[in-house]
């Protein structure tokens, strides 16, 4: 009972409030995208695209212009890079591995001309786009972010049968005439518009753990892919509204932390689980 | 009151040098720079012949939680970077190679480095005391590098070269084609095991220059320049060495007469050094 009113209490302060509008939108978003990341093996890509996040809110950022209109030229820019170059660059992974550092080290001297720019002790961009300050957001802020996430999430679906048929076998797909080649570039910029929101939310350096550890244990659930797809989904945003509630009651633990701690969490606990019903049946 | 007029670089070598090594603390950083440069040459050719870049990768990256958890504590970063990426390499090699899905695997690899730093974040908001330090454990600082981290790092540098040197040549044998040497009675599976614990040193010590993130540069490009330019093991493995040494040297250099980040010179000049050398060696 006094659970349930503290509870009630904390929802209806404005920081928690717009965290929770936000949150749920982009986590719904990163688990449905990510588990159509993880079934077409392309995590790696949706690294590249969290680097890709960092350097474009601080170019932004130390151009003077609003972060997150560089955070989203930047990540959905690179998305449709990667998706029109092709999936060949998979056997030749060292000179993407050596660009991905070299964009990380752009994204470190726009550091360094952010902070001259506007003198000392401006750590706080830098650290809020690596890890997030989803607390930190304004009402309008989240209202952007929910609205484009659900926008993204639509998309998405709209496109969800076809892209299905695709990352299953490629070769079918393009023989019904099911436009593969499209729907990989379209995919792709997908993502890279839910790294612009995740960023948001958990943080470019920690994205990658909302995308791929719920569509990781959905995997190991379920064969089926639409039930896939809703438990991916579901389990995004179970740990998000969780992490968000358990940082709001224990200040000491920060928000984008709890979150990924517990998709982690899930993710270990989907994996033990799995393995010992096996072994047993 | 300006006694410390800021560095230009002129045309005059010797001044040049000079003015570089006026300084106590550039010194230490050009000490600590060949040797981790040393060992990035000579582990990363192993890492690249081995296709082994994105374990390398991890390892550095579970070296950050490593360096927040050791300075909240009290306690040197550097002992941080060891403890956390040596005990993730041995962690790897203990784990199960069978089954699993190339997907499946990528997924969990993204999870660990997401709770990774996730984790690292929570000690460094824990600290809370060191606002630029978390750019120095991410993206690398050459400033204030001390003489016991100098120390440390020899200790490791001969530690990881003595034991490469030691199982360098079957090493080799057992990566370029592992079901020969495994019929010739070579222990590949012990190897392998030894070499991601040599991985994970050397990824802790490279990261106290270039920070946990940018490792990759110096791991990877080097060697993949060298293994363009000579297929002969010796020859590449030596231009693996010479490219490292130079990639830091003049990463160093440039970040002193220069108010920009160490980490995007050591990153620009990598990716230069590579591209250069691909369209050269095509």
């Amino acid at each position: 009972m006094i659970a349930a009113i503290s509870l009630l209490h904390l929802i209806s302060q404005p920081f928690l409030r717009n965290a929770l509008i936000a949150g749920i939108a982009i986590s719904l978003l990163a688990g449905l995208v990510g588990y159509f990341v993880v079934l077409r093996a392309q995590v790696f890509a949706a690294d590249a695209l969290s680097h890709a996040a960092f350097t474009g809110t601080l170019a932004a950022l130390a151009a003077g212009v609003e972060p997150r209109f560089g955070l989203f030229a930047a990540t959905i820019g690179v998305g449709i890079a990667i998706g029109l170059l092709g999936n060949h660059g998979r056997a030749d992974d060292v000179v993407i591995g050596i660009a991905f550092a070299w964009v990380l080290g752009l994204g470190v001297l726009f550091i360094s001309l952010y902070a001259t720019g506007r003198g000392a002790g401006n750590g706080t961009a830098s650290t809020a786009t690596l890890f997030g300050s989803i607390f930190g957001l304004s009402s309008g802020q989240a209202q952007f972010a929910a609205g484009s996430a659900f926008v993204l999430i639509l998309l998405l679906l709209g496109i969800a049968r076809p892209l299905l048929f695709a990352s299953i076998d490629e070769a079918v797909a393009a023989a019904r005439d099911i436009p593969v080649r499209f729907l990989g570039v379209v995919f792709l910029g997908v993502v890279g518009a839910t790294a612009a929101e995740a960023t948001q939310a958990v943080g470019a350096l920690l994205l990658l753990g909302l995308i791929a550890a719920p569509a990781g244990a959905a995997l190991l659930i379920t064969d089926r892919p639409f039930v896939g797809l809703a438990v991916s989904g579901g389990l995004a945003t179970g740990s998000t509204v969780l992490g968000l509630l358990v940082s709001a009651q224990i200040p000491r633990v920060p928000p984008s932390f709890a979150i990924i701690a517990i998709a982690t969490a899930a993710y270990m606990f989907t994996w033990l689980a799995t393995t010992w019903c096996r072994r047993r049946g | 009151m300006n006694s410390f007029p800021s560095p230009h670089l002129s045309w005059n070598v010797v001044t040049d040098v000079r003015a570089l090594l006026e300084y106590p603390f550039m010194v230490q950083a050009f000490r600590a720079g060949l040797l981790v440069a040393v060992l990035a040459g000579v582990v990363g050719w192993f890492m690249v012949l081995r296709r082994q870049s994105f374990a390398g990768h991890t390892l550095a990256v579970v070296g950050f939680p490593g360096a927040t958890a050791a300075v909240l504590i009290g306690v040197s970063s550097t002992y941080g970077f060891f403890a956390f990426s040596v005990g993730a390499a041995i962690f790897i090699s203990m784990l199960p190679n069978a089954g699993g899905s190339r997907s499946a695997e990528s997924a969990v690899v993204g999870t660990v480095q997401a709770f990774a730093l996730a984790f690292g974040f929570l000690c460094y908001t824990w600290y809370g005391g060191f606002a630029t330090s978390i750019g120095a454990l991410l993206f690398g600082s050459f400033l204030g590098i001390t003489t016991s981290q100098v120390g440390a790092l020899v200790v490791v540098t001969l530690l990881a070269i003595g034991l490469l040197a030691a199982i360098g040549r079957p090493l080799y044998f057992a990566t370029v084609d592992p079901d020969v040497a495994l019929a010739n009675g070579v222990p590949v599976q012990a190897l392998g095991t030894t070499y991601l614990i040599v991985l994970g040193l050397t990824a802790g010590a490279v990261s106290q220059i270039t920070g946990a993130l940018l490792v990759f540069a110096l791991l990877v490009a080097p060697a993949a320049a060298a293994q363009r330019i000579s297929v002969r093991p010796h020859i590449s493995l030596a231009w693996s060495v010479g490219l490292a040494i130079s990639i830091v040297l003049i990463s160093l250099t440039l970040s002193y007469y220069y108010p920009y980040p160490l980490g995007t010179f050591v990153t620009t000049i990598a990716l230069l050094t590579y591209l250069i050398v691909r369209v050269v060696r095509r």
